[in-house]
C-alpha cells in the first residue's frame, strides 16, 4: 500500500511511470524506487524461499546488508531488492534457494 | 503499575504538579495559558525562543525543564508548534460559561476542519468527551505541526489532549 | 590514480558535515557513499530535532538533510554515489566499486563515517516476511512512501522504537502495541507520550515469544517477563498484526576501521566495539578519522558535530587552518556537542565517550 497522503510530507505526486513483471504478473512501479518498495506497495511480501527448508524471507534491514530480500532480477540471482532501483520492464522472480543464472539453465 | 512518564509514557499528576512548565490553578482561572508537559531533563530549548513574550525560560544547561512565567504568558499558543516533543498545550479554562478550550499539536492525516465535532481523548488516547473544533492553525512556520483547538465541557480541560484519531478518521 | 586531500566515507550527517568543514577551509574533499542518494538516514527522519538553535532544533531531519546537501553543493564538494568502499590501504588509498569497476582514490586524510546497522532479534518466526528493522520500515514509509504492513507490533522503547511507531501511524498504519523487555521506557518521555495519546499501549517487562504465519506474519505472541527476565507462564497474549518492527539498538559499522588496523575498545554504552579516537576524532592510525555512529551510536545531531570536528581537525592537519583558528572552531563545536550530552539521557553517552577518548589517549602516552 502506498502512502498517498501524509501530514508532513504532503501528497505523493510521483507518477507510476514504470511496470515490472513479478513472477509473470505486471506490477506498477516508480522508476528509481527500490524493487522492494514496489513489491510492498503491491502487497507482495515473500521475496524468496531458503535453500534447505523452503521457508519464506522478505525485507528485513532495508539498507542492503542482510541480503534477506534478494530475488532473481532480469535472470540474475541474489539481487538485493531493497537497494536496487526499479527500471521499466524489469523481470523479477521469487528466488528459490540460491537461485540460478538465466544463461546457465 | 508504577506511574510516571518513564513507566507509562504519560506524565503523572505529581510530575505535572512539580513541573515548572505547568500553570498554577490561579493562572488557569485568569485566562488562556500555555501548559508545558515536559518533565524530563532532555537537551532541548526551542520553546524558549518561540515565545515572543519571554514567558518560557530554559537557560543553561539546555537540559533544564522549561519554566512557564504565567504573568508573561498571553496564551497566544505560538509555542505549541515549535516544541519538537509536541509537549506544549494551551488551556483556556473559562472559554464560555460551560466550556473550556484546549489546543494541542496534531500531526496526522486527515486534519479536522473548523466546526467538526470530534471525539476528544486524554493522554492515553482514551475517549473523554465530544468537542467542537474551533481552530486549525497550520501556518508555514509550523512546518506541518497543525495546532487544533477544541471546545470541550469544562470538567475535562485537564484531561483532553488530543483527538481520538482512529475513532474519528473512521467517521471521516 | 584519482587524488584528493580528504576522502570521506559515508554521505550521512557526519560525513557531509565533515566534508563541509574541509571545503570551507579551502580543502579538496571527496565524499563516497554506497547509496544512490546522499543524506544517509537523515531523509527518513521526518520529526523535528531536539537541541538548541545551533543544533537546528525544531527543524525536521529531512530538512536538515536538504540544508547539508545545498551546502555541499555550494562549496563544490564532490559526492560519489553508488560507490561502495571495499578497501583501505595503509597509504590511505581508498578502493571503491562504481558501475561494476574498481576505482582507487588516493587521499591525504580519511574520515570514516560509515554509520551503524540495526540489531536483529532472534525469536521463533523472526525470519518471516513482515518482521523487519524499525529503521527499514521507517525508510519504506518516509522515503519510499510505502507501508510495510497495516498493523504493527513495535519491539523496543528507545527513541527509534517510539519515533518509528509514531511515524507508522502518521503514514496510516495502526500500531497494536509497543513492548519493552526492560522495566522502564528507554527513550524520551515526550516521544512515548505522543504514541500513548494515539492510543498505543506500552507493555514494559514484555518480550516477543514468537511470530506466527505461513508466508508472512499473521499474528504475534507476546509474553510478560519476571524480575529475572524469565517468561511468566500463562501471561502469553496473541496480537493480530501483520508486521513486527524490531528496534533493539544499533551496532557501529566498523569494518573499514578494522581493515585499516585501528585499535578498538569495547564500550557497551556506545554500541559495542568502537575504534579508539582522540579529541579530534582521529583514530590510532594517523590521518584516519571517524565521525558519527561508527564512533558510538548517538543521534544525528551529535553525528553532525563529530563530523564538523573531524573535518576541522583534517583541515588543521593539512595546514588549511592555523592552530589558533582551528582551536577556536573546535572549542565551539565541542561545547555544542557537550550540550547534547547532558541530562539523564546524554550523561551516560558523555561518560562512555570520555572513557573511549581516555583509553585512546592512554595508548598514546
Amino acid at each position: 500500500m502506498r502512502v498517498e497522503k501524509h501530514p508532513i510530507l504532503g501528497d505523493d505526486r510521483r507518477k507510476r511511470d514504470a511496470a515490472i513483471i513479478v513472477d509473470g504478473d505486471r506490477v506498477e512501479a516508480i522508476t528509481g524506487e527500490p524493487i522492494a518498495a514496489a513489491l510492498l506497495a503491491a502487497g507482495i511480501r515473500k521475496f524468496r524461499v531458503t535453500p534447505r527448508f523452503g521457508s519464506p524471507r522478505g525485507l528485513f534491514c532495508g539498507i542492503g546488508r542482510c541480503t534477506d530480500c534478494v530475488m532473481t532480477v532480469d535472470g540474475r540471482p541474489n539481487v538485493r531488492t531493497c537497494v536496487t532501483p526499479v527500471k521499466d520492464g524489469m523481470v523479477v522472480e521469487t528466488q528459490a534457494g540460491l537461485g540460478a543464472w538465466a544463461d546457465e539453465s | 503499575m508504577k506511574s510516571g512518564i518513564k513507566y507509562t509514557g504519560i506524565p503523572s499528576e505529581e510530575e505535572l504538579r512539580a513541573s515548572p512548565g505547568a500553570p498554577s490553578r490561579e493562572r488557569l482561572e485568569q485566562g488562556p495559558v500555555a501548559f508545558i508537559e515536559c518533565v524530563q531533563d532532555i537537551p532541548c530549548n526551542p520553546c524558549e525562543e518561540a515565545c515572543p513574550f519571554g514567558a518560557i525560560t530554559v537557560g543553561e544547561p539546555i537540559t533544564n525543564l522549561p519554566e512557564l512565567h504565567g504573568d508573561k504568558c498571553t496564551g497566544c499558543g505560538v509555542c505549541i508548534a515549535q516544541c519538537p516533543g509536541l509537549a506544549i498545550f494551551k488551556v483556556h479554562l473559562h472559554y464560555t460559561e460551560t466550556t473550556s478550550l484546549v489546543e494541542f499539536p496534531y500531526e496526522y492525516y486527515p486534519l479536522p476542519r473548523k466546526g467538526d465535532r470530534v471525539p476528544c481523548g486524554d493522554r492515553q488516547g482514551k475517549y473523554v468527551a465530544d468537542g467542537r473544533v474551533v481552530s486549525v492553525k497550520n501556518a508555514k512556520a509550523h512546518d506541518g505541526t497543525a495546532v487544533v483547538g477544541v471546545e470541550v465541557p469544562k470538567a475535562c480541560y485537564l484531561e483532553v489532549r488530543t483527538i481520538c484519531r482512529k475513532e474519528w478518521s473512521r467517521h471521516g | 590514480m584519482k587524488m584528493t586531500q580528504v576522502a570521506v566515507i559515508g554521505a550521512g550527517p557526519a560525513g557531509l558535515a565533515a566534508a563541509i568543514e574541509v571545503a570551507r577551509a579551502g580543502g579538496l574533499v571527496t565524499v563516497i557513499d554506497e547509496n544512490a542518494r546522499p543524506g544517509g538516514q537523515l531523509f527518513k527522519q521526518i520529526h523535528k530535532f531536539f537541541g538548541s538553535r545551533e543544533h537546528r532544533a525544531g527543524v525536521r531531519g529531512f530538512h536538515i538533510g536538504e540544508q547539508l546537501l545545498a551546502e555541499t553543493e555550494r562549496l563544490g564538494v564532490e559526492v560519489l554515489l553508488d560507490s561502495p568502499v571495499y578497501a583501505l590501504f595503509p597509504d590511505r588509498t581508498v578502493g571503491y566499486v562504481h558501475g561494476g569497476r574498481e576505482i582507487f582514490l588516493k587521499a591525504e586524510k580519511i574520515v570514516i563515517a560509515a554509520g551503524a546497522a540495526e540489531n536483529p532479534l532472534a525469536f521463533p518466526g523472526s525470519t518471516l516476511p513482515g518482521v523487519m528493522g524499525a529503521g527499514a520500515a521507517q525508510t519504506m514509509i518516509n522515503v519510499h512512501r510505502v507501508l510495510p504492513g497495516k498493523k504493527v507490533l513495535m519491539i523496543g522503547s528507545g527513541n527509534v522504537g517510539l519515533i518509528v511507531a509514531y511515524q507508522l501511524m502518521q503514514a496510516g498504519a495502526d500500531v497494536a502495541a509497543l513492548i519493552e523487555a526492560a522495566t522502564q521506557i528507554g527513550g524520551y518521555g515526550v516521544h512515548a507520550a505522543k504514541i500513548r495519546r494515539a492510543g498505543v499501549p506500552i507493555h514494559l517487562s514484555h518480550t516477543v515469544k514468537r511470530a506466527l504465519g505461513k508466508d508472512h506474519v499473521e499474528s504475534v505472541e507476546i509474553v510478560a517477563l519476571d524480575s529475572h527476565w524469565q517468561p511468566v507462564a500463562g501471561s502469553e497474549k496473541i496480537l493480530g498484526v501483520d508486521t513486527v518492527c524490531v528496534a533493539v539498538g544499533l551496532t557501529p559499522l566498523t569494518e573499514l576501521a578494522w581493515l585499516m588496523g585501528c585499535e578498538f575498545a569495547f564500550v557497551p554504552g556506545l554500541g559495542g566495539h568502537v575504534p579508539k579516537h582522540d579529541l579530534n576524532m582521529e583514530t590510532t592510525v594517523p590521518g584516519v578519522f571517524i565521525a558519527g555512529d561508527i564512533s558510538g551510536v548517538e543521534e544525528a545531531s551529535t553525528a553532525m558535530e563529530e563530523g564538523r570536528l573531524a573535518g576541522t581537525a583534517c583541515a588543521e592537519a593539512l595546514g588549511l587552518l592555523d592552530g589558533q583558528k582551528a582551536l577556536e572552531l573546535k572549542t565551539v563545536i565541542r561545547e555544542r556537542m557537550n550540550a547534547l550530552r547532558t541530562g539523564p539521557f546524554g550523561e551516560g553517552r558523555r561518560r562512555a565517550k570520555e572513557c573511549l577518548i581516555g583509553l585512546s589517549l592512554e595508548g598514546q602516552a
